[in-house]
This record gives C-alpha cells, structure tokens and sequence, in this order.
C-alpha cells in the first residue's frame, strides 16, 4: 500500500510550521504502511554552503569526532547529529572532497541526500516515532515530501525506506511496485549505477538519475519513465524549488491534490490532508494518470 | 400539536460526530434498525475522509454526510439514501444493492463498482474505472469520467453528462452507456449504437430519477457491446 504526503509553501508565514504540518499528514498516514518512514524537509539555501545528510547503523562508532575529522578539508564545517543520521555543513566548494574523505574514513556511512537545501531522514519504524526521533515537527522550510512503507518488493530496512535520492536536492518516494525492476537494475548497473537493495523504487532513483546524468531534465526523465518502468506507480519528486507528481497510466494508487492561497498539498488519501487550514475552501482533485506535474516556487524555479 | 410534532421530529434525526464518535458506532447504529422503525434519520459531521461511512445498510434509512469521505462510502447499500455533502473517495457505494446514493462532489475511483442495483449520482466527476463490473446498478454522472469505466460492465446503465475517458466500456456485456460529451477512447469489444425511441424514453427516466432537467436525452450518444467477445471465436481473434 504505502502513504505518501507532500507540502509546497505559498505563505511564508506557515514555513516555520512546516515539519509539524508536514508529520502529522505523515502519521495520518500510518495504516497505509506502518513498517518504516521518511521525510525530506527543504529549507531555504544559505549561499555558498552545502548539506550532506547521512546515516550510519552505528551512529555512535560512525559520528564520533566527525567534525574534527573533516575540519583539515573544510574549516566551515558543521556536523548536527540526530539519532542515526547526522547533517554535514560545508563550504559548497569543499563539498566533494569532505564527502571523499566521509567514504574513506567512514566506510560505513551512507549518503541519504545532497545540495544546497534538502535534509533527508528515514528509519525502520512507525511514523509517529520515526518522525519524532529525528525532531521533524521542529523543523521549518519552503517545502518536504514524506513516504510510509509497507513493504512489497524488498526487506524492511533503513535503506529500503522512502525518499530515494536521485541527485542534488532531488528525492523521490514511491506508492506503488515496478514489475520490471530487476531487469532494469542489471541495465543500469552494466551503465555504472550502484544498489544499495533489491528495492524496485530504489531501481525508479536511478533510473531518473542516469536519464538526467544523460542531459534530459527532471519532467523529461519522469516522461521517460511512463515508458520505461512497468508496474504501478504514483511519484512524488521533490526539488530544490518545488515537487512533481506522476502517476502510471492506471492510476490505481490513490492520489489527492489540494491547494489554496497558502499552499499545495498532496495526500495517498484525503484524510492526510483534513488538518490543513482552509482545505473546507481548497480546490481538491485527483491528478490525471500518465501527467507529469511541477510545483515550484518561482524565485527558485 | 404543531410543537410536539416538531420535537418529535428533531428527535428523529440522529447526529454523529465522527471527530469525537467511533465510526464503529454510526455503522451499528444503521445496522441495527427494526424494520418499520421510524427513528430513520441519520446525519453525520467532521467525516474527515474517513473510510467505510454508511456501509451495510439494509434498510430504507436518510443518511446526510457533512464533508468528504473516503474509501468505500455507502458499500452495499440495500435501500438506503445516503447523500455525501462534499467528495468521496475510492469505491463509493461499492456493490450497491438498492436505494439511492448522491455525492454533491467528486468521487474517486470505481464508484459504483459491480453495483446490483439502486442509483449514484455524482454532481461532480469521476475519476477511473467508474462503473466497473456493473452488474444493474444504474450510474448518473454530472462532470466526466475516468479511463477504463464500465469494464466488463453486465447490465445497468452508465450516463455522463460531460466526457469519458480512455477505454470506455472494454469488454462490456449488456451495461448501457450514454454519454454527451466527447468519448476518449472506446474499449475492446465497445461500440456505439442507434438511439432509438426506447433508449430515449429510458434515459429521460433516469435523467430525472437523478434530478438532471436542463438536458435532454437527445444530447446523448449510446454505446455497448459489439458481443463479439462472449464466447471464444476464431474469426473474432482480432478484437481482443
């Protein structure tokens, strides 16, 4: 089944109260997938600073010292942890070389997302718990995308869990199971793309990363995948300046839009979206099978 | 006494607050009505998009559902009339026996799949598979419809004021479909017919059984089954 949420700010006076909006869409949720959850949460880009959000089993092991060891790399560097991840700031222009020396020194940290703006966390959990380890509801920003799993196609493990990072300040999360993923996976690796499971959305991540490593943009690459995946499927994407949505030509993974002067807003069902303000006026409707759509604000964009 | 009437009234109609009552509690109290009962009168608030409102109703109670409402509204309704005051979700008035359910909104997919009987009114749209598998109910859609409506629809009627979507009617039975607008795509097996005088007289029934009077029967084009599909043929290989 699987719950998906997302939020797209108009009102800059909601922004602050983004990660409390955005959790509690997301524990509504929780009886569509109760096996793990996750959240990515952007936040306005500070200039010239970059975010690495990543995530070890050993937390204690892994994170120890951390910022110290990346200091001769990036002087500027902060690193926030919380609970089984932990948020790495650096210089935009040292970004790549601490997160060379990250996979040196800590072989056993794993990159959950990347860019200017974007923070990714997810775990094995209930999304009540998962939402409150990480201090979600704390957290403000311009928009976020939220995912509850229930797993079909692989393990319940952190990295089986939603969203998937397809690149700089992109994610993507999933409702839904691809029929032809295996295949499609031993193509992307024979291309040079690395797995980290035997998760199908996982297969639908690198998928758009290698279509858009080849010059398409985010809507091409999600065009190409009305084409290129089989099986079912409802995305949500979300980007530096806002999220798309597609659904498969069948459409039967529930998709609900809303928006009013304040904000976007998408639920796997309407009941994620009843706490939102002014959804009794909200335009509602349902998007089209095989239509890719783009939010974005429009400074960004 | 006009007063006591009144009152006597009032006490008939029973609310339910979904955001301080169980869901459990409405769909007992439908279930549990003596028949020739009068206390038949059933108003619901803060639904919330909650899931399976109103289901199982086996008599000729009043339902109003303040808000929108989620999966499977109104299943199997058998002689209820239940009205939605805003949109519902996937699968409204799922496997409908008899008895009336109108949503003043939209309505997600499969509404009224594989109804028996009675009759849904959508004032809105319906999304996908809209009437799939209807086995006599009777479907009145004010907006448009989805792809894959009417799928192996057996008998019953489908009419739509606005447009269909792709796949209209694939491998249909004898499910009736009327549609004023602009057919995407017809299904396997689907065909458009002749209007004749007894198609006409039957919509025009249920174009007022559903309240609709600013349109007329003429309006409408009709569609069924090219009956090429029921039974293995292999001259007929090319229509699967």
């Amino acid at each position: 089944m699987c719950g998906i949420v997302g939020l797209f700010l108009k009102d800059k006076s909601l922004e602050p109260k983004l990660g409390a909006m955005l959790s509690d869409m997301l524990v509504t949720m929780t009886d569509r997938g109760p096996d793990s959850a996750g959240i990515a949460i952007y936040g306005a880009p500070s200039d010239g600073r970059a975010k690495l959000t990543v995530q070890s089993s050993e937390p204690s092991v892994d994170f120890a010292g951390l910022e110290a060891l990346l200091k001769p790399v990036d002087s500027s560097v902060t690193v926030e942890l919380k609970s089984t991840h932990a948020v790495i700031e650096t210089d935009a222009k040292q970004a790549s070389d601490v997160r060379e020396l990250l996979s040196q020194e800590r072989p056993g940290v794993r990159v959950m997302g990347s860019g200017d703006s974007v923070e990714i966390y997810k775990e094995v959990g209930l999304p009540k718990d998962v939402v409150s380890r990480f201090g979600i509801r704390e957290m403000g920003g311009t928009h976020g995308i939220g995912h509850t799993r229930m797993a079909t196609e692989s393990a319940v493990t952190t990295l089986g869990a939603h969203p998937f990072s397809t690149g700089a300040d992109q994610c993507l999360v999933h409702n839904g199971s691809l029929s032809n993923h295996n295949n499609l996976r031993r193509e992307l690796v024979r291309e040079g793309m690395t797995f980290e499971t035997q998760n199908d959305s996982e297969v639908a991540a690198a998928y758009l990363t290698a279509e858009m490593a080849k010059g398409k943009d985010l809507g091409q690459a999600l065009t190409g995948a009305l084409d290129d995946l089989d099986g079912f499927f409802t995305f949500v994407v979300g980007t530096k300046s806002g999220f798309g949505v597609v659904r498969d030509p069948i459409a039967c993974k529930p998709a609900v839009m809303a928006e009013t002067e304040q904000y976007i807003a998408f639920g796997s069902e309407y009941r994620a979206l009843v706490n939102l303000p002014g959804i009794e006026n909200a335009r509602v409707w349902e998007p089209e099978p095989a239509t890719v759509y783009f939010w974005k604000h429009e400074k960004a964009a | 006494m006009s007063v006591s009437v009144k009152r006597e009234s009032l006490e008939a109609m029973r609310t339910f607050d979904l955001a301080t009552t169980p869901l459990r509690e409405l769909n007992s109290a439908l279930h549990t009505i003596s028949p020739g009962a009068n206390d038949t009168n059933f108003e619901v608030v803060n639904p919330r998009g909650s899931h399976s409102v109103a289901v199982g109703i086996d008599q000729p109670v009043v339902v109003d559902v303040h808000g929108s409402v989620g999966y499977y509204c109104a299943g199997m309704n058998d002689g209820g009339n239940v009205t939605v005051h805003g949109s519902a979700g996937p699968g409204v008035a799922e496997n409908m026996m008899s008895g009336t359910v109108v949503i003043e909104g939209d309505a997600s997919q499969y509404a009224g799949a594989t109804g028996r009987g009675g009759l849904l009114v959508i004032k809105g749209n319906a999304a996908s598979r809209c009437g799939i598998s209807m086995k006599g109910i009777d479907i009145v859609v004010h907006g448009n419809i989805g792809h894959m409506s009417a799928f192996m629809g057996q008998s019953g009627h489908l009419v739509v004021l606005g447009n269909a979507g792709e796949a209209l009617g694939d491998s249909i039975y004898e499910a009736k479909l009327f549609v004023r607008g602009e057919v995407k795509s017809l299904g396997a097996d689907c065909i458009q017919k002749d209007m004749k005088p007894k198609h006409l007289k039957l919509l025009a029934d249920l174009l007022e059984k559903a309240g609709v009077t600013d349109v007329k029967p003429e309006e409408f084009k009709r569609y069924g089954s090219a009956r090429k599909l029921y039974n293995f043929n292999i001259d007929n290989a090319e229509a699967y």
